[in-house]
């Protein structure tokens, strides 16, 4: 048996100091230079250096003046984050779109977006379709006193066209854009 | 479907199939410890290890002294991988103070990585420190993978060589497999993850207030360097607990097109592999027709079955469209079904949506790729000689047809080598109908159920398929964290990976000591369009006849009654 016990021991203990620390740590090391935003986690912080959260972490927002992202499973814990797992033929899915449907209709917008109707995967999804954030932008404009048209413009400026994925609004970066307007013209 | 939605499925294919043929040589170059670029830099760490743990590279090894060798390098990295998890509150670099696990979840957790399953009974965040993070699970990640590789290579060999005693080395096999086939493809996406937004820092967790005043945790870790290996080496085990999903894992659209590619980047070139083994890579393009076609059926059934809006939403205030329940704006509906079908293809199981969510004939597709036994590209070195073992099926049907011994590549397959084979096929039966249905008929174990009627079936059926295939997906709703599905889990995962590993190195041990019969007129071709057809019926039929009841009771139930 000693002929495999040494071998299987060292080489253990080996992959581990080659793959689990100095792999790590080289990664580490040339991220933390090349990289430094985005390997601290995107962090967004205001003028005060506080930080306010990530760019890539949902938050949740209510109230009319803001935009709202999309409903979260797990009320947008972050520790762990979670989905809601259901089915679909689960009839809980249906009463709980229907619900948040009947809340959120603007009959002359049409249909409710299903994505402000469904939770992400990961309950912290960051971005929203722009038609998700379209549906909204009359509601904000209204609360925050703005022109729609100028609201509008904004919204498209925030818009993300990925040659690879569906175009998305990143909803804490837009409405962190809205705090800062509100503030700077009084 | 958009533009975008063809973009991403056409840049996919590119980036998986144009460096599979060049990638596959290098691969066999380096596991037959020949010359390649990166030898100056990694041949005198490579030389170090063997010094270091008293192997001696030139030393060959029967079947059974491979295998043993590998049950107990496998056996070594438990017993380190249990403890660490165990331990985990009193160890260091552990800055959110987590406590060690629960000991059914640590066998679970310790099981499920060794086997290259990552299947998670936990959430990363909640409960796994930085420390077991790196030094528990990363290392699992790359060994796992490595003795896949080691495996194939013995098998590659095992019918390439003629009366032979040996099948190589395993401690250079791993070796080679870990520091060359894995570390460097590893090194380049854990940098373009970071570059895309992935976490990368031992900092603790971060604390915010919000815009609207509410005080906010923000998880963070090393976690780009254990997400490039858990995608290359078909591992799958998130280092948040909802995978990549989780905005930090896959932060974007071109994250996901990445790290989605980089799940079946070096399954399919080491079909390639194989074909230089053999010194015939017909056989190679043979086996990636069939394995594409599998892939494309699924996919597109998969595709048509998730664009169908659920007909339980149908109400005129609700916008009638493709699904959006567990799945994610920046990846919309294109993006996240390819990602399912890739991840259950191969032994991944990554998520970067909620399988528990999907349409019911998507899920089944899911379940299919896993129920056929991953074959379909399949996880790094299993899914190959998963598929090779499909190909002697084949090769022994069609000698059962045309009335002659069967023979592949020259080797006769005789009364030892079908036995062998027939074992194999009974890996995933056991472990899904038998232990599935153990748990099936409990009152316990079925609380953990979370969906009604046949969902809730499909649920408990996923999570043993899962387990037996050694995927790790799941549908996520699934209560697994119980003592009883810890340990069933964990069994099933072991029946799957060593079910197959040990048959396979002493089919390669038999069909390494026959001779050579030369080629003649009468052998039946196996590169031809005809074979693939056969072989691909085979697959289809195997995994069909076997499972096709199961799916019945649960997803085409699902879809029936809900009125599509």
């Amino acid at each position: 048996m000693s002929t495999f016990f040494r071998p299987a021991m060292s080489l253990i203990v080996l992959m581990t100091l080659i793959t689990g620390v100095a792999y790590p740590l080289v990664v580490t090391g040339v991220a933390q230079v090349a990289f430094p935003e985005q390997a601290n986690g995107s962090l967004l912080q205001d003028a005060g250096g506080k930080v306010r959260g990530s760019l890539l972490i949902a938050q949740d927002f209510t109230g009319d003046s803001w935009f709202h992202p999309r409903p979260s499973a797990g009320a947008f814990a972050t520790v762990s984050s979670s989905a809601s797992n259901l089915g679909p033929s689960n009839p809980a899915l249906a009463a709980r779109v229907n619900e948040d449907a009947a809340r959120q209709y603007v009959p002359e917008q049409g249909p409710v977006p299903l994505a402000l109707l469904t939770t992400s995967g990961s309950g912290l999804d960051p971005h929203l379709p722009p038609a998700a954030v379209d549906y909204q932008v009359a509601r904000v404009a209204a609360a925050r006193h703005m022109p729609v048209a100028a609201l509008q413009q904004m919204v498209d400026q925030f818009t993300l066209q990925p040659m690879v994925g569906p175009p998305v609004v990143n909803v804490l970066a837009l409405n962190s854009a809205l705090d800062l307007l509100s503030t700077t013209t009084p | 479907m958009h533009s975008y939605d063809y973009a991403v499925i056409l840049a996919f294919f590119a980036l998986v199939l144009l460096p599979a043929p060049w990638l596959g040589r290098f691969y066999y170059k380096v596991m037959e410890g020949q010359r390649t670029w990166l030898t100056p830099v990694l041949g005198p760490v490579e030389r170090g290890c063997y010094r270091l743990a008293g192997v001696d590279a030139r030393e060959e090894q029967s079947w059974q002294k491979y295998a043993l060798a590998l049950l107990a390098f496998n056996l070594a990295g438990f017993v380190l991988l249990f403890a660490v998890l165990l331990l985990q509150g009193y160890l260091p670099l552990n800055p959110a103070q987590l406590p060690g696990q629960e000991w059914t979840l640590a066998f679970n957790t310790a099981v499920s990585f060794v086997t290259n399953t990552n299947w998670q009974a936990y959430s990363g965040e909640a409960s796994v420190s930085y420390l077991s993070q790196m030094v528990g699970l990363t290392v699992q990640n790359f060994v796992s993978a490595a003795t896949g590789l080691a495996v194939l290579v013995a098998l590659c060999r095992g019918i390439a060589r003629r009366s032979a005693a040996t099948l190589g080395n395993f401690w250079v096999d791993m070796t080679r497999a870990t520091l060359y086939g894995l570390l460097p493809l590893c090194l380049l996406l854990a940098l373009f993850l970071v570059w895309q937004g992935v976490p990368q820092t031992f900092a603790q967790y971060a604390h915010a207030v919000t815009l609207q005043g509410a005080d906010q945790v923000i998880p963070l870790g090393p976690a780009a360097s254990q997400i490039a290996i858990k995608q290359l080496g078909t591992n799958g085990g998130g280092f948040f607990g909802v995978n990549s999903a989780h905005p930090f894992e896959n932060p974007t659209a071109w994250s996901n097109l990445f790290e989605l590619a980089s799940i079946i980047l070096i399954p399919v070139a080491l079909v390639f592999t194989f074909g230089h083994y053999v010194k015939d890579l017909r056989q190679s393009r043979a086996i990636v027709a069939c394995m594409l076609a599998l892939f494309l059926i699924g996919g597109a059934t998969s595709l048509w079955a998730e664009y169908q809006p659920n007909p339980s939403l149908n109400n005129p205030m609700v916008e009638q469209t493709a699904p959006l329940e567990g799945k994610e704006s920046r990846f919309g509906t294109t993006a996240t079904v390819l990602w399912s079908v890739t991840t259950t293809a191969a032994s991944n199981g990554s998520v970067n949506g909620m399988h528990d969510s999907l349409n019911p004939l998507s899920g089944m597709v899911a379940l299919v790729n896993m129920m056929v036994g991953e074959v379909i590209f399949g996880g790094v070195g299993a899914g190959l000689y998963g598929m090779l073992l499909n190909v002697l099926i084949a090769v022994f049907l069609a000698g059962l047809m045309i009335g002659r011994t069967p023979e592949y590549l020259g080797k006769k397959l005789q009364a030892r080598e079908v036995q062998l084979l027939v074992v194999t096929l009974l890996v995933m039966p056991v472990g899904v109908l038998v232990l599935g249905a153990i748990a099936a008929s409990l009152p316990g174990p079925v609380a953990a159920v979370s969906n009604p009627g046949a969902h809730g079936f499909s649920q408990l059926l996923y999570a043993y398929t899962s387990a037996s295939a050694n995927n790790g997906s799941a549908f996520g709703g699934f209560g697994a964290n119980t003592p009883f599905h810890n340990l069933m889990l964990g069994l099933g995962m072991l029946i799957g990976r060593f079910g197959y590993i040990l048959p396979v190195l002493a089919l390669a041990g038999s069909l390494a000591m026959k001779k050579t019969a030369p080629v003649g007129q009468n052998s039946f071709p196996t590169h031809g369009p005809l074979f693939v057809t056969l072989l691909t019926v085979t697959i289809l039929l195997v995994g069909g006849l076997t499972f096709l009841p199961t799916l019945a009771l649960g997803p085409i139930a699902e879809h029936l009654s809900m009125g599509f």
